[in-house]
């Protein structure tokens, strides 16, 4: 079920909120031990919510999300709920305070069906670097969900929710809905406030929405977008009611393909059904036209040390003094430094050294101020390319979801498997990735379609449109034994 | 060999804001320790930072104030290093294109004037508090203070002696006080001055070897340390030995300042652009509106009360030290008051009555207008000089109007010649023999009898006529 | 090239030797692969801090409630009354 027959049946009385949160518990007994898509499941405090959505909606309230469970991403603060960030040094951290997120969605009737698993503070693109332990592709349980929303994704392709909030700093929503065929959008940066959005990079983060299909994420952003006085980086932009651009025809709308994402290293696979993908846009009246994002090969480089440099700083408030892990030392410097190895995994710990480095004395001009320089350069890459095209579409990513360990040995590895959701983060632009197709090992595909700034009902209207015309979000994984 | 001393300043003040910089927490100084506190300012996880504007204006207000150039373009930066006082590993502060930079003070030494150059000034969140406690093996933190706005002014190496120093920052105490930015309290630590110092033979070009002073909370400790560490390093130079650049703190108690051996690694803050935060461009309109707030400033004003009430350089300095003191002042003088006569009642006697109870003029009950009432009582022959301070006394205690108290503790002064020549038989009377030798020619005892005619009056009779009967009945 | 000794210092983190080991070959791979922004010639481009375009964001100089104490003080691994407590910080 999704959000929009999950909320008809619920308004129509055909099936309350408690009765629907117990649905989604019972799915979760039955499948969360393969799949591992959730760090903590508060049953009590979820059907808690859903009896007062129950009298809400008794009392002639009619909600966005009337008693609709949805998971969130355990590094989004839900207060008197623990958020963990899926590290150690959070592991008990119950917040005194709720996000601005979790707090307007608790406006319209939702019900918290759990916190999801992630990659260590945001920080990877496999949800292996958790240290609850990994989350598993309902589509492939050898396979990893992607990352760092992988807990999200995975809820939601395996119905352990409704539907799911995950966040994007490089790719971390729409890379794992790609990889398990579900629908996730990064929105432009400003768009949603990051208030109790732990902080892994602070210019490029983002919350957004992890789906079954593209309406449920316009009715989700509907809801979470919106300036917040609480959130300096909020942009103050009127809210248009995003599923008033679902069912727009996209005939003549221009699409630009830019030749740098169909290169080597794109599996072949993926290659076809992205081009089989851009045929049917066609087919729906879009018109296609190759374009160019020529510093695209450099967005990796220029992403590791922007994110790594702001979550050097970022992450220094874990010092076991006002909350979290602390272990005891000689002296207060010693307490400092076992606290934070051990409650660090390793991945949190290379990336604190890099971007320590790239900021320590003497490099910052040679690095972060270059890297900011190329974050300009393609800023304008897709300024240019949006004075001609209305969107931009690629594949959301080179392969199809890779094996549990593959890529854990080769960091940088792990990183260039983001090389196409990055340029994204950079500019600040919105973008969504859809499922597209199989592999012939039955993996799902995800295609990225790009806006220009505060543009998400252009994106919306051409995944809908495209989404409509073939079905593939219906596909759903069995969870063979 | 003669040595010449080169200081610098770097002046912290805490901003007197109702909230702290970031978050809407009370900024107020000395409650109950972490009860001023929040997920923004102790750094919990997901929290972002919110600038007070007023914080942003009231450092804009000082810059103006201080001749600054106001960046018409300004941002924050993070400065990175560990500390329990600082609850994000980080303080947020700025780094290139500050709010201030340029600008000067002006002090006088020896009687002639000079201008103390000042570099930038920035607006950055201050630190909590660690408390020590004893000998214990552990520290105590507490975060009411940590995002407190705090405004650092930095000066050129343009101070040569520790007297300009306390000049220095008298002047500047008394221009952020008078334009409502900062307390100026220096003992509770909301205005905190360090200081860069460095001696070198007369004549050299080049600085010497500089040491950084911490720990002068108050003016005195600012002469006293500054003073100290010229003979400490003079004596140093003398002796062949080098000086070691390092942070020294000042120890009131010992009364020398002392090597705070850090163990700590040179420091890097791999300052970055403060992701979180927007940048601040001040257009020509808000400069406009920020300058109008400014009330006239300290300097300017004492050199009006020279020219304009003809007072004195030291009464003008005293009445011009804060702005409640000059309101006052203008006040009764606007009322009809003397400007001499009014200066001297404030410099003297409610000088003293405010240092003896501690207090403010602020919360003076003693208006002007009673003052000149008061005034004027004693030119009408009301009362006496000398009743008015019993006078002047009772208004600051009791906020009651002159004629009111003068009433009713029946200090009228008794003018009537018959009243008072009865007074001066019944003492002529008591005292033949005085009266005997006066009439011989002792012509002094003349104070003798009056002081006992003002005794027998409690102070009462009118001292003039008192003098007149007793010249005339003593014949 | 890295002093990892120094880096971890800064950075507060104590690493075994064989992370450092590790961590240093593993950060010097993905430096090698970043020093390919060099390629570009970025003279004259001004960085981007922000991708929005926005200044001025301020609040207002208005009291907002502060955290009960215990609620500010409940996640803290070590407390004493009012306080957090840490490891005597040696001045």
């Amino acid at each position: 079920m999704n959000i929009e027959e999950a909320r008809s049946a619920v308004i129509r009385g055909e099936i309350s909120p408690v009765e629907l949160a117990g649905a989604v518990f019972e799915r979760i007994g039955a499948v969360e031990e393969k799949i591992g898509s959730y760090v903590s499941v508060r049953k009590e405090h979820a059907l808690s919510q859903a009896k007062q959505a129950e009298d809400s909606i008794r009392s002639g309230d009619t909600p966005a999300l009337p008693g609709i469970p949805i998971a969130v991403k355990d590094n989004i603060c839900t207060k008197g709920i623990k958020t963990t960030c899926s590290s150690r040094i959070l592991e008990n951290f119950i917040p005194p305070y709720e996000s601005t997120v979790t707090q307007r969605l608790g406006e319209q009737g939702y019900v918290l069906a759990g916190k999801t698993n992630l990659d260590e503070f945001a920080m990877g693109s496999s949800t292996e670097n958790s240290f609850f332990g990994r989350t598993k592709n309902p589509w492939d349980l050898q396979r990893v969900p992607g990352g760092s929303s992988g807990g999200s994704a995975a809820a939601v392709a395996a119905d352990e929710c409704i539907a799911a909030i995950g966040s994007d700093t490089g790719g971390s929503i729409r890379q794992p809905a790609a990889f398990c065929g579900v629908v996730g959008l990064k929105p432009t940066y400003g768009r949603v406030s990051r208030y109790g959005l732990v902080a892994f990079a602070s210019s490029l983060d983002q919350i957004g929405p992890v789906t079954k299909t593209v309406r449920d994420s316009a009715i989700l952003m509907n809801v979470i977008s919106g300036h917040d006085p609480l959130d300096s980086t909020s942009a103050a932009v009127d809210t248009p009611d995003f599923t008033s651009a679902l069912g727009r025809d996209i005939n003549g709308m221009k699409i630009g393909i830019p030749k740098e994402y169909f290169i080597e290293g794109l599996d072949g696979e993926v290659a076809g059904a992205v081009k089989e993908a851009i045929k049917q846009l066609e087919t729906l009246g879009a018109v296609a036209v190759e374009i160019s994002l020529p510093h695209t090969e450099y967005a990796v480089a220029a992403y590791y040390i922007l994110a790594t440099s702001e979550a050097s700083s970022n992450l220094a408030r874990y010092d076991g003094v006002k909350y979290g892990l602390r272990v005891e030392g000689d002296d207060l410097i010693d307490m400092y430094m076992k606290t934070r190895d051990e409650g660090f995994g390793p991945e949190v710990k290379r990336r604190i050294i890099l971007g320590t480095y790239a900021l320590s004395s003497g490099y910052y001009d040679a690095y972060y101020r270059k890297a900011q320089q190329v974050r300009t350069l393609i800023s304008r890459d897709f300024r240019k390319a949006f004075e001609t095209v209305d969107l931009v579409v690629t594949p959301t990513t080179p392969t199809p979801a890779f094996r549990a360990g593959e890529k854990t040995a080769d960091p940088l590895q792990m990183y260039l498997s983001d090389i196409f959701t990055i340029s994204v983060n950079l500019a600040g632009v919105p973008a969504i990735s859809i499922p597209c197709g199989f592999t012939s090992a039955n993996l799902p595909v995800g295609l990225q379609i790009i806006g220009r700034h505060f543009d998400e009902e252009s994106v919306f209207r051409a995944a809908y449109a495209y989404e409509q015309a073939t079905g593939w979000h219906r596909m759903r994984p069995r969870l063979q034994e | 060999m003669q040595y010449e001393t080169v200081i610098g300043l770097e002046i912290h003040a805490q901003l007197s804001t109702e909230t702290k910089m970031f978050c809407g927490c009370p900024a107020k100084f000395g409650s109950e320790p972490n009860t001023q506190t929040c997920p923004v300012c102790t750094g919990m996880p997901g929290v972002l930072p919110v600038m007070n504007k007023k914080a942003v204006e009231y450092v804009v207000r000082t810059g103006l104030a201080l001749n600054c150039n106001i960046s018409s373009y300004s941002r924050f930066a993070r400065k990175n290093y560990f500390y329990p006082d600082l609850p994000k590993g980080y303080q947020i502060s700025q780094y290139e294109l500050p709010l201030c930079e340029g600008g000067y003070v002006e002090i006088n030494v020896d009687g002639g004037g000079k201008k103390i150059g000042l570099t930038r000034i920035h607006l950055e969140e201050d630190a909590g508090k660690n408390i020590h406690d004893g000998a214990g093996s552990e520290s105590l933190v507490d975060l009411n203070r940590a995002g407190v706005p705090l405004m650092e002014i930095v000066t050129e190496p343009d101070i040569r002696s520790p007297r300009e120093a306390v000049e220095f920052m008298k002047r500047l105490r008394a221009v952020v006080r008078c334009i409502g930015v900062c307390d100026g309290n220096m003992e509770q630590g909301s205005l905190r001055c360090d200081a860069n110092i460095s001696v070198r033979p007369a004549g050299q070009e080049e600085f010497g070897v500089k040491t950084e002073i911490k720990n002068m909370n108050s003016f005195r400790f600012v002469e006293k340390a500054l003073d100290y560490e010229i003979r400490r390093q003079t004596a140093a130079l003398r002796e062949g030995k080098r000086i070691i650049q390092e942070t020294r703190l000042w120890n009131a108690d010992r009364g020398i300042t002392e090597s705070m051996r850090s163990k700590e690694e040179a420091h890097d803050y791999r300052y970055f652009p403060e992701p979180d935060l927007m940048p601040v461009e001040l257009d020509g309109s808000w400069l406009e509106t920020i300058r109008e707030s400014i009330p006239e400033l300290p300097h300017v004003r004492r050199a009006r009360f020279i020219s304009r009430y003809h007072l004195p350089e030291q009464d003008a300095d005293i009445l011009t030290a804060d702005m409640a003191t000059a309101e006052w002042f203008e006040e009764a003088v606007r009322l009809g008051g003397d400007p001499r006569v009014v200066s001297n009642w404030i410099r003297g006697e409610l000088a003293r009555l405010l240092n003896e109870d501690n207090r403010q003029m602020e919360d003076c009950l003693l208006k002007p207008e009673y003052l000149v009432d008061m005034l004027k009582l004693i030119d009408n022959g009301t009362i006496s000089g000398k009743i008015a301070k019993t006078v002047f006394e009772e208004m600051y205690k009791t906020g009651s109007a002159a004629g009111d108290i003068v009433k009713e503790k029946g200090l009228v002064q008794i003018s009537d010649e018959a009243g008072i020549g009865a007074v001066v038989d019944e003492i002529l009377d008591e005292h033949p023999e005085e009266v005997k030798r006066y009439r011989a020619g002792e012509a002094k005892l003349m104070g003798f009898f009056v002081g006992q005619v003002m005794k027998k009056t409690r102070g009462k009779a009118n001292p003039k006529i008192a003098n007149e009967l007793l010249r005339k009945k003593l014949g | 090239m890295m002093d990892i000794d120094h880096v971890a210092a800064l950075a507060r983190l104590k690493l075994t030797d064989r992370e450092k080991e590790i961590f240093s070959r593993q950060v010097v791979d993905i430096i090698r692969y970043i020093d390919k922004l060099n390629e570009l010639d970025t003279s004259g481009i001004e960085p981007t801090a922000h991708v929005l375009p926005m200044k001025n964001i301020f609040r207002e100089d208005e009291i907002r409630a502060s955290l009960p104490r215990d609620s500010a003080l409940r996640n803290a691994p070590e407390r004493d009354g009012g306080f957090y407590r840490v490891p005597r910080i040696i001045e």
